[in-house]
């Protein structure tokens, strides 16, 4: 089982508590699009995803982004049980949507990256690890259903 | 994934607005590093201090960084120009190769929380690709 400190359970729930999914989503999914972009392979159908420009300003892409970063509060709220939390969602992202498991890294990475430019300074080396470990606990947890 | 004109102009551009804070791109890179992958202390178990923005950890982020600025200037031709480097890291420091993304990640983190409007997606990209191929360049005299 993950060992949580007090200060890290802490460090995780600011972080969510003062997010704004609205804008942060949309632009990690975004970011994960334009940097990794073999990851469009999973949004055929989504529209225009021909450049940057299009990706940003996709209304589809953006919902999906909100979507995807509130599946993380789960987590938040179970950081005790992150593995059966998501078992289901692990099911789902493997029979249904046959997403590769390595994306949920890349992913991670992106929602770090946003995360950092939203709080600068704030974003210190022991919140960063928190956040990343928090992040690779779930990444873990979404792929641990794959057969 | 090599490098498109594009992406060698994008980071060309972007260093130049960077290039003033790389000691403390460097600087916050490292410390991060050591605190995030406490595996990376391995390598430096002969500093006296490897908390973060010590004296050791800003003398070698400045060092690293210095790495960095000559890739870019060579960015036609990193393997030829990153060479006795590369035989540095392989024959000398022998740093495995993995730990060249790890570092790689840290700077694109500090990237991001120094100039959060600059590092916009494509920059994000082009820089990831730079750091990669940087990397790549380091690791050709390995074996």
């Amino acid at each position: 089982m993950v060992e949580w400190t007090e200060q890290e359970r802490t460090t995780i729930t600011n972080i969510f508590t003062n997010l704004n999914y609205e804008d942060v989503g949309p632009k990690a999914l975004c970011r994960c699009l334009i940097v990794y972009p073999w990851t469009q392979r999973y949004f055929g159908a989504f529209g225009n995803l021909y450049n940057a420009e299009a990706i940003m300003s996709n209304p589809n892409i953006a919902a999906h982004g909100i979507t995807v970063l509130h599946g993380l509060d789960r987590a938040v709220k179970n950081m005790d049980n992150i593995k059966a939390t998501y078992a289901e969602l692990s099911v789902l992202h493997s029979e249904k949507l046959h997403v590769d498991p390595d994306n949920f890294k890349l992913l991670s990475d992106c929602l770090t990256i946003v995360i950092a430019a939203k709080l600068g300074k704030d974003f210190t080396p022991e919140t960063q690890a928190t956040f990343q470990k928090f992040l690779a606990v779930v990444v873990s947890a979404l792929g641990r259903q794959y057969h | 994934m090599s490098l498109t004109a594009k992406d060698k102009d994008t980071v060309k551009a972007f260093w130049a607005k960077i290039a003033g804070k790389a000691d403390d791109i460097g600087t916050d890179a490292l410390s991060r590093m050591l605190v995030v992958y406490p595996q990376t202390k391995t390598y430096f178990s002969h500093w006296k201090d490897l908390s973060p923005g010590s004296a050791p950890v800003r003398k070698h982020g400045q060092t690293v960084m210095g790495g960095v600025a000559d890739a870019v200037k060579k960015i036609d031709d990193l393997s030829a120009g990153l060479l006795s480097l590369s035989e540095l890291h392989a024959f000398t420091l022998r740093v495995d190769p993995a730990n060249f993304k790890i570092l790689s990640h840290n700077i694109l983190v500090v990237l991001a929380t120094m100039f959060p409007t600059d590092f916009t997606p494509e920059v994000h990209v082009s820089v990831d690709k730079f750091l990669a191929a940087l990397s790549r360049a380091l690791s050709e005299k390995y074996r």
